[in-house]
């Protein structure tokens, strides 16, 4: 469990050194600030409006965090050669792996937290509300989703060399399933006949992220979803998360790496 | 003695991308045998599967078939690297780590205490002469320091085997005698080094023990008398053995 800390912890290390993760990060601060400064608010549709627009972007943000920092892992490790005397030490491929994922994961939730911290005060400061179950009901939802998120990244990561294209898939597939993902089963029973079963099989076999999505209770102030629902949805994202890490230890199992 | 390292009937294929192009058999049932104490020169010229030979010891390649241990461990289980330091041909650490850094983040690896972990860095950084450097960024250092850097982290363990592969090639020279130095060092307490090579005159003065290598085959095997018996020196033996022939005529 320590060395995959400790792989973790470079992990972070890296990337809070790194500039491009400060750009993102202060953006998504910035522009939730900017927008919640905005001096027009008296009207309800408009503070919504703005609260949704804030919600968007820190999906976005943080989506874009997860994937860019994930996709780089392990084709860095290889292209730098620092994966040689790693390996050379007493640490498995799956903890370098599970390491891997941790510090993507760890990263991801201190920006998530900081992120919702702001939209907090900024809506807390203007509407003079602090439902904080609601928002850590929220942010804890979103953190567990962008666990499978990070999983199916680290995945295609060792299968795809260049993590410009991990970059990119991913971005489509998690992009896509977030917007159409729920609505297949619907969409399906308009289609005719083989069509049908083959989206209704897809709609069974994916991993519903669009499930995690509690942006309208921040906004609608709709109170929190009731815990059960929340446990049920943490074991089913921690299921899709062990399933794509095991595959990709598979994958990365086997590989002939040759200095 | 002690066999602390061994090949048995090791054979690697290298797969080929292309299905259409054959695999490239780079080590062809290699039997090896390093005992504990000895400095071992494994020599062979390029191509001979030196590199390979390594990268199954240290688990970057499984071998297609045959079997390697370290201290009598199968070398796919991790836990057969606990006692060995091992220092690449070329070196790259992770730049965004100080020196101190990166040797705390292996000592975790290895499972070092706290105190354990400080008392061998500050040796470490001692030895290679990079106390000065030790808070700062890897990316800022010159190259022979990232080489002392390479050197260091191969030692954070204490290592009873130390594996290097053709050390010699990418050192600038002040690293290079570092390297000498610590070789002897490690020989003088009783420890084993196994380095791959094909610079003959450095061998032959600082190894006891050398295997040769060819096409993925082991031609020769023993002390450096034993190997030059009957020849000049080291480097006429060994071009014998991989079957050299002058073209010269004279
Ligand atoms: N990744 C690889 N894919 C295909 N062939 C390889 C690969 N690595 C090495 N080889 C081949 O295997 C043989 C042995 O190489 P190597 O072990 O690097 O030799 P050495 O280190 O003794 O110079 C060579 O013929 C080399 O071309
Ligand atoms: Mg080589």
């Amino acid at each position: 469990m320590n060395k995959i800390f400790a792989v973790a912890g470079v992990v972070i290390k890296e990337l809070y050194r790194r500039k491009d993760f400060y750009v993102l990060f202060v953006l998504t601060a910035v522009l939730t600030l900017a927008a919640g400064a905005v001096n027009f608010f008296h009207d309800e549709k408009i503070i919504r409006y703005v609260k949704d627009l804030c919600l968007l972007l820190i999906w976005v943000s943080a989506l874009l965090v997860a994937i860019i920092t994930t996709a780089r892992q392990i084709p860095a490790e290889r292209e730098a050669r620092t994966i040689f005397p790693l390996l050379a030490k007493p640490v498995s491929r799956a903890q370098v792996i599970a390491g891997k994922f941790l510090g993507c994961w760890l990263a991801t939730g201190v920006a998530l937290f900081i992120f919702y911290f702001f939209f907090a005060i900024i809506t807390g400061s203007r509407e003079h509300i602090w439902p904080v179950g609601v928002y850590l009901e929220a942010a804890w939802m979103q953190w567990a989703m962008l666990a499978i998120v990070i999983a199916m990244v680290l995945l295609g990561s060792i299968y795809f060399a260049a993590p410009s294209s991990t970059n990119v898939i991913s971005f489509i597939v998690v992009a896509g399933i977030l917007l159409v993902g729920g609505h297949l089963n619907a969409i399906a029973l308009s289609q005719p006949e083989p069509m049908q079963t083959v989206l209704a099989w897809v709609y069974f076999v994916i991993p519903h992220l669009e499930w995690y999505d509690l942006r309208d209770f921040v906004v609608y102030d709709l109170g929190t979803v009731p815990a059960r629902a929340v446990a049920l949805a943490t074991l089913y994202a921690a299921v899709w998360t062990g399933i794509f890490l095991l595959l990709a230890w598979f994958g990365f199992r086997r590989k002939n790496l040759t200095t | 003695m002690n066999v602390i390292l061994k090949t048995e009937k090791l054979r690697v294929e290298y797969r080929n991308r292309d299905f259409r192009q054959q695999s490239k058999v780079a080590l062809v049932g290699l039997d090896l045998e390093v005992h504990a104490g000895e400095i071992f020169g494994f020599l062979g010229p390029n191509g001979a599967g030196k590199t390979t030979t390594m990268n199954v010891l240290l688990g970057f390649v499984p071998p297609t078939s045959g079997a390697a241990s370290l201290f009598g461990i199968d070398v796919r289980q991790p836990i057969a690297r606990q006692r060995i330091g091992y220092l690449p041909e070329l070196t790259y650490y992770y730049k965004f780590l100080t020196a101190e850094e990166l040797l705390r983040f292996y000592a975790k690896i290895f499972g070092l205490t706290r105190a354990e972990t400080d008392k061998r860095i500050a040796q470490l950084l001692k030895l290679v002469e990079l106390e000065h450097a030790a808070k700062r960024p890897i990316k800022g250092y010159s190259k022979g320091m990232q080489q002392r850097v390479g050197i260091a982290q191969s030692l954070i363990n204490n290592p009873d085997l130390l594996i290097l592969d053709e050390p010699t090639s990418g050192l600038d020279p002040l690293g290079r005698m570092k390297v000498r130095e610590i070789i002897q060092r490690l020989k003088d307490e009783g420890k084993t080094v196994f380095f791959s090579s094909h610079e003959l005159g450095e061998v032959e003065a600082i190894c006891d023990h050398v295997a040769i290598v060819h096409e993925g085959q082991l031609k020769a095997t023993g002390t450096v008398a034993e190997i030059s018996a009957g020849h000049t020196n080291l480097e006429q033996s060994f071009l014998k053995i991989v079957g050299y022939q002058t073209t010269l005529v004279p």
